[in-house]
C-alpha cells in the first residue's frame, strides 16, 4: 500500500478550514521564516478519509477480533465512555483556566471529576490518596519512586537500591534506574513466585524499597506478599504496588489493606478506556497516608463550602510530573467507567477475567505444557517448549493464531518462562469466543505435530506475511523524507 | 452485569470443566489478605451516568472568548480528524507487537514520523512521547547519553511549567541545571555562551519562545557544537507552518508539545509529545520507533524497530521506561497535517499571525496597554503590561465572558502587571474587538 506522501497530487487541497478576516497581514522578519514550505501531502479530504479508512483495515483491535494479549488487558472498552470524553463542556476546557483568578469557578465539573475519581480509587486500593498526574503506567512508576526518594530525603535516610522481582514488567527496573536507583533482580521460586527466603537475603540497609506486580505475570498471586511488605518495611524501606493486573483482584484484595505504600493504576487497563493502537493511556498514583505530602503538585482539594480548588503551595511535594492534571479525558472515561458498574460490576469484572483464564488454562494444558499446574488469575502463561522438538515456536503458534481470526497472545514474555505464551481472554469474552481460540489452539497443537510446515509458514491471511525485522534494525528506515 | 458476556449457566458449565466453585478461583488468597472494605455506590445505567456527567461538563464553561495559550492553543479541528481516529480498529487496538495484524497502526506511525520529520526538518522521529514537556525532559536525558556529560543549560524563555517538571525529574540525579536569564523577552546570548563550559551536554532553548517572541538560534549552535555540547530545541508545530525550523538552525535535538495538531485541549491532556533528531543518534533516542522492512515476499511492511533500546528487552539499561505512549494522538496529528496539507498548514500559521498581530495593535492602541518587551518579532503570542494588576484584571474580564490571558506573575515573580496573550485562528475580528474594548472598560 502506497504511503500517504506518495498520494499527494501537486496543487490539490483538502477541506477549507479558516479564511483570516483582519484587514492586515503581517510579515515577518525574513531571518525567521522557513525557507521552503513543509512537504506536506497534499489532498482532497476524501483521500485522506479513503487512505486511513483503509489502513484502519489493516489492523485487528478489540472490536474486530479476540484479543487476548497477556498483561495488556485488552477487554471490551463501552462507547458511552467515549461519548462522555467528548463533551465539549469538558473536550474544550483550557487547562490553565482554574489557575485565573475567578477561572476556578468555570472548571469545577472537571475538578470534581478529578476529585470523585480519587475517592473511589482509594475505595477500590485502600489508599489514602490518588495524583491524577501520571500519564501512563511506566509514568506513574516514575513518580512513584520519586516519591520513595523524597521520603527517604526527608528522613535523612541513605538508599540506593530498589528491589524487583525476575518476573517483572520491564519497565519496573528502567523506571527504577531512570530515578537513580540500582536494581537488585530476585529470582521466582518454583511455585513462581518472590522467594522470601531470596528476597530476605537480598535486603539490607540500603534498600530503598521493593516493586511487585501481584498477581505477577505469570498470572499468580504470591501468597507470601504480606510477609514480603514486612520485611521490606522492617528496614524502613516503601513497597510499591504495580497495578498493571488490578483487573485480577478488584473487590478481592485491596494493596492499601495488605502492605503497599504506593500504587499506580493502568487505568487504561482496568477502567476500560482503550489502548488506541498504544497510548493514550493513564497511570494515577496512589499512596499511603506517610507519603501524601509528598504527592506531585497541583493537589485537588474540596473546601468547606463544597467547592474545589488546586492546591499547589505544597513544601515536601515532588513538584511537577506533568504539567496540569494528567491526561484528563482518560480520567474522565475511567470515573464513568466505575460509576456504572459499581461495586458488583467491578467484583464481576475480577470474577469473570479469572473463571476465563483458568476456563482457558484447563482446556488447553493438555496440547501445552503449563510450567505453573495451580489456579491463575487474569492471565494464564504457557510454554511452546514441546513443540520446539518440530521446530515450532511461540512465534509460530502466534502468526498460525492469526490465520484463525485471532490476535495472539503475548510471546516470550515473561523471560523467565522459555518460549512464554501469555494469555489474558479478560471478562468481557464470551465463552463461544474463547472455544473457537480453544478450538484454533489444539489445532495449530496438533498440526505442530503433523504438518508443522503449514504453521511456519503462517500468517497467510494478512496484508503482508512475516516481517524481515533483522533488516529494519540493520538498515533503519523510520521516515520517508521525502 | 454490563460488559460481562457469559451467563450464569455457560459460567457453570466452564466452572464444571475446570472442577471448582467460583470461590476457589480465589483460594489463593489467604483470608487475612482479603479486602477489608470495598464501600462503592451500586452501578448506573448508561442514561444514568451520562445525564450525571451533562451536568458535571456544564458546570465547566463553554462560553467563554479564550485567548489563553502559554504552550497550549484553542485551534479548529477539522470534523475529519475525529471521524478517522475514532475508527475503532485503530483505537481498540494496542501497541503493534504483531506487525502482520497491525499494519494499519505501524504504516500510520510511521507516515507520523514522517510528517514530524518534514515539519521541524529532521532525520528521524520516535512515535511519540506523553507530552511537550516529558519529550524535552527526554531529549535532556538523551543528550547527557550522547555526551557523557552531566550539567544542562536552560533558558528562562523556555515555558515553566516544563522547567519546573524538568527540576522535579532531576532531583534524585547527579545532573547540574543551570538556568539562564532572557534579556527583554529573548534569550541572553552573552549568558549562554558563557554557561556552557566542558561538562555541559546541552542547552534548551524554545522557539516561539514562552513570551511569543521569535528567534533564530543558527548561532548558538555553532557555539554550542564548537564546545561539544548539543542543541535542544523545544517548539510549536504549527508555528513551523512559516518559522525558521529547527532543523535549518542545526538544532540536535527537536521536541514540542502537538496538541495544537487537531487534539481538543481537554483540561490538560491527553497531549502529545515528539521528539527528532539526527539519524547518527537514532540508537540513543528513547520510545518506540517504526520502520519500514519487506516481508517474506519482498511487499512493503512496517515494524516497530530498535527495540534493543527498550524497556522490555534491556530493562534496567534501557533508554527510557516509556512503554505505550500517545498512539492515538499521533494519529490524529498526522490526519490534520494531511487534511491542511502543505498549503493549509502554512495559511493557518500566517493567519494566526496576522490575528495576533491584529490584536497587538489594537490592544496596545488602549491608554495604558503597552507591550512589555522591545523585541518585535512574535507568533501569535505577545506579553503586554497593563497598568495594573493582571491578575484582578484577568479576574474581572472571566467575569464578563473573556479569558483575556495568562497572568505572567504567575511564574515570573516580577512581572505583576503583564499579561501572556493567544491569538489563533479561531478568534474572529469581531471577539478581538470586544476584547479590546471590555479590557478597556475594566481598566
Amino acid at each position: 500500500m502506497k504511503l500517504i506522501f506518495e498520494k499527494s497530487v501537486k496543487g490539490r487541497r483538502g477541506p477549507a478550514v479558516v479564511r483570516s478576516d483582519v484587514p492586515t497581514s503581517i510579515h515577518l522578519d525574513k531571518r525567521f521564516l522557513r525557507a521552503k514550505d513543509a512537504e506536506l501531502p497534499e489532498l482532497s479530504e476524501l483521500d485522506t478519509v479513503r487512505h486511513f479508512t483503509e489502513l484502519s483495515r489493516r489492523n485487528y483491535g478489540v472490536d474486530t477480533n479476540f484479543y487476548p494479549l497477556g498483561s495488556c488487558t485488552m477487554k471490551y472498552n463501552p462507547k458511552f465512555a467515549e461519548v462522555v470524553a467528548s463533551y465539549y463542556g469538558f473536550s474544550n476546557l483550557h487547562p490553565l483556566l482554574p489557575q485565573l483568578r475567578m477561572g476556578g469557578s468555570l472548571t469545577q465539573g472537571a475538578l470534581q471529576v478529578l476529585h470523585d475519581t480519587d475517592l473511589l480509587l482509594r475505595e477500590i486500593t485502600g489508599m489514602a490518596a490518588f495524583t491524577m498526574q501520571p500519564m501512563a503506567g511506566a509514568h506513574g512508576e516514575l513518580t512513584g519512586i520519586m516519591m520513595i526518594a523524597a521520603y527517604h530525603r526527608a528522613k535523612g535516610n541513605k538508599k540506593t537500591t530498589l528491589i524487583i522481582p525476575d518476573s517483572a514488567h520491564g519497565t519496573n527496573p528502567a523506571s527504577a534506574a531512570i530515578a537513580g536507583y540500582e536494581v537488585k533482580t530476585v529470582p521466582s521460586n518454583a511455585e513462581g513466585v518472590m522467594d522470601v527466603d531470596a528476597l530476605r537475603a537480598a535486603v539490607d540497609e540500603e534498600t530503598a524499597g521493593i516493586m511487585l506486580t501481584c498477581p505477577n505475570t505469570l498470572g499468580l498471586f504470591n501468597p507470601h506478599v504480606q510477609e514480603i511488605c514486612d520485611v521490606i518495611h522492617e528496614v524502613d524501606g516503601l513497597t510499591y504496588y504495580d497495578g498493571a493486573n488490578l483487573n485480577a483482584i478488584l473487590g478481592k484484595v485491596r494493596p492499601g489493606d495488605i502492605g503497599f505504600d504506593i500504587v499506580h493504576i493502568n487505568l487504561h487497563k482496568t477502567f476500560a478506556t482503550p489502548h488506541g493502537g498504544g497510548g493514550p493511556g493513564a497511570g494515577p498514583v496512589g499512596v499511603v497516608e506517610k507519603l501524601v505530602p509528598f504527592l506531585p503538585v497541583s493537589v485537588v482539594v474540596k473546601r468547606d463550602d463544597g467547592t474545589y480548588a488546586l492546591e499547589y503551595d505544597r513544601e515536601q511535594s515532588i513538584g511537577y510530573v506533568a504539567p496540569f492534571y494528567g491526561n484528563f479525558a482518560i480520567v474522565l472515561r475511567a470515573y464513568a467507567y466505575i460509576l456504572m458498574l459499581g461495586r458488583e460490576g467491578l467484583i464481576r469484572v475480577a470474577e469473570n477475567a479469572v473463571l476465563n483464564a483458568n476456563y482457558i488454562k484447563e482446556k488447553l494444558k493438555g496440547a501445552f505444557d503449563l510450567p505453573h499446574e495451580r489456579v491463575c488469575k487474569h492471565e494464564c502463561v504457557f510454554s511452546a517448549a514441546r513443540q520446539n522438538g518440530q521446530d515450532v515456536h511461540a512465534i509460530d503458534v502466534a502468526k498460525a493464531l492469526i490465520d484463525a481470526g485471532f490476535h495472539p497472545p503475548t510471546v516470550y514474555f515473561p523471560s523467565i518462562v522459555k518460549e512464554a505464551m501469555m494469555i489474558e481472554p479478560t471478562e468481557t469474552e464470551s465463552k463461544e469466543t474463547m472455544d473457537a481460540f480453544i478450538e484454533a489452539m489444539l489445532d495449530i497443537a496438533k498440526r505442530a505435530e503433523t504438518e508443522p510446515g503449514s504453521i511456519k509458514a503462517a500468517p497467510v491471511s494478512t496484508p503482508v506475511g512475516r516481517l524481515d525485522e533483522t533488516a529494519a534494525a540493520r538498515n533503519v528506515d523510520v521516515a520517508c523524507l521525502g | 452485569m454490563p460488559f460481562i458476556a457469559n451467563t450464569a449457566e455457560q459460567r457453570q458449565a466452564m466452572l464444571s470443566e475446570i472442577g471448582c466453585y467460583m470461590a476457589d478461583l480465589f483460594g489463593d488468597i489467604p483470608e487475612a489478605m482479603r479486602c477489608k472494605s470495598f464501600d462503592l455506590p451500586g452501578g448506573m445505567t448508561e442514561q444514568a451516568v451520562c445525564g450525571h456527567l451533562r451536568d458535571l461538563a456544564s458546570k465547566n464553561s463553554t462560553q467563554l472568548t479564550s485567548f489563553l495559550g502559554g504552550g497550549f492553543y484553542d485551534h479548529f479541528i477539522p470534523a475529519a480528524v475525529n471521524a478517522l481516529t475514532g475508527r475503532s480498529e485503530f483505537y481498540t487496538a494496542y501497541t503493534p507487537y504483531q506487525p502482520e495484524t497491525s499494519q494499519g497502526t505501524l504504516q500510520a506511525i510511521f507516515e507520523y514520523q514522517s510528517m514530524i520529520c518534514r515539519l521541524v526538518e529532521m532525520e528521524v522521529a520516535n512515535a511519540s512521547l506523553y507530552d511537550g514537556g516529558t519529550a524535552l525532559y527526554e531529549a535532556m536525558m538523551m543528550a547527557l547519553r550522547i555526551t557523557g556529560r552531566n550539567k544542562i543549560v536552560i533558558d528562562d524563555t523556555v515555558n515553566p511549567i516544563y522547567r519546573k517538571m524538568i527540576h522535579s525529574y532531576t532531583r534524585n540525579l547527579k545532573i547540574d541545571l543551570c538556568e539562564t536569564k532572557n534579556d527583554g523577552g529573548m534569550i541572553n546570548r552573552a549568558a549562554i555562551l558563557k554557561a556552557m563550559d566542558d561538562k555541559t551536554g546541552a542547552v534548551i532553548l524554545q522557539n516561539p519562545n514562552f513570551f511569543g517572541c521569535i528567534d533564530d538560534f543558527t548561532d548558538i549552535a555553532a557555539a554550542a557544537h564548537e564546545k561539544g555540547v548539543l542543541l535542544i530545541v523545544s517548539c510549536y508545530p504549527l508555528a513551523l507552518g512559516i518559522l525558521k525550523t529547527p532543523g535549518a538552525m542545526d538544532a540536535d535535538i527537536v521536541t514540542g508539545e502537538g496538541q495544537s495538531m487537531g487534539l481538543p485541549l481537554s483540561f490538560g491532556g491527553p497531549y502529545l509529545g515528539f521528539m527528532a533528531t539526527r539519524r547518527k543518534y537514532v540508537r540513543k533516542m528513547p520510545g518506540r520507533v517504526v520502520g519500514q522492512t519487506t516481508d517474506t515476499q519482498g511487499r512493503r511492511g512496517f515494524v516497530l524497530t530498535l527495540q534493543a533500546r527498550e524497556q522490555h528487552i534491556r530493562r534496567e539499561k534501557a533508554t527510557s521506561n516509556i512503554c505505550s505512549n500517545e498512539g492515538l494522538c499521533a494519529l490524529a496529528a498526522l490526519v490534520y497535517s494531511c487534511l491542511l496539507g502543505k498549503q493549509g498548514f502554512k495559511e493557518i500559521a500566517q493567519c494566526c499571525a496576522d490575528k495576533a498581530s491584529y490584536a497587538f495593535k489594537r490592544l496596545i492602541a488602549i491608554p495604558g496597554v503597552r507591550p512589555h518587551f522591545p523585541a518585535k518579532w512574535f507568533f501569535n503570542e505577545f506579553v503586554l503590561d497593563l497598568p495594573c494588576d493582571a491578575t484582578d484584571v484577568i479576574g474581572k474580564l472571566i467575569e464578563k465572558g473573556i479569558a483575556a490571558g495568562f497572568p505572567l506573575s504567575r511564574y515570573y515573580p516580577g512581572m505583576k502587571n503583564s499579561m501572556l496573550i493567544a491569538v489563533t485562528e479561531k478568534r474572529s475580528k469581531q471577539e478581538i474587538g470586544m476584547l479590546a474594548e471590555t479590557l478597556e472598560s475594566v481598566l
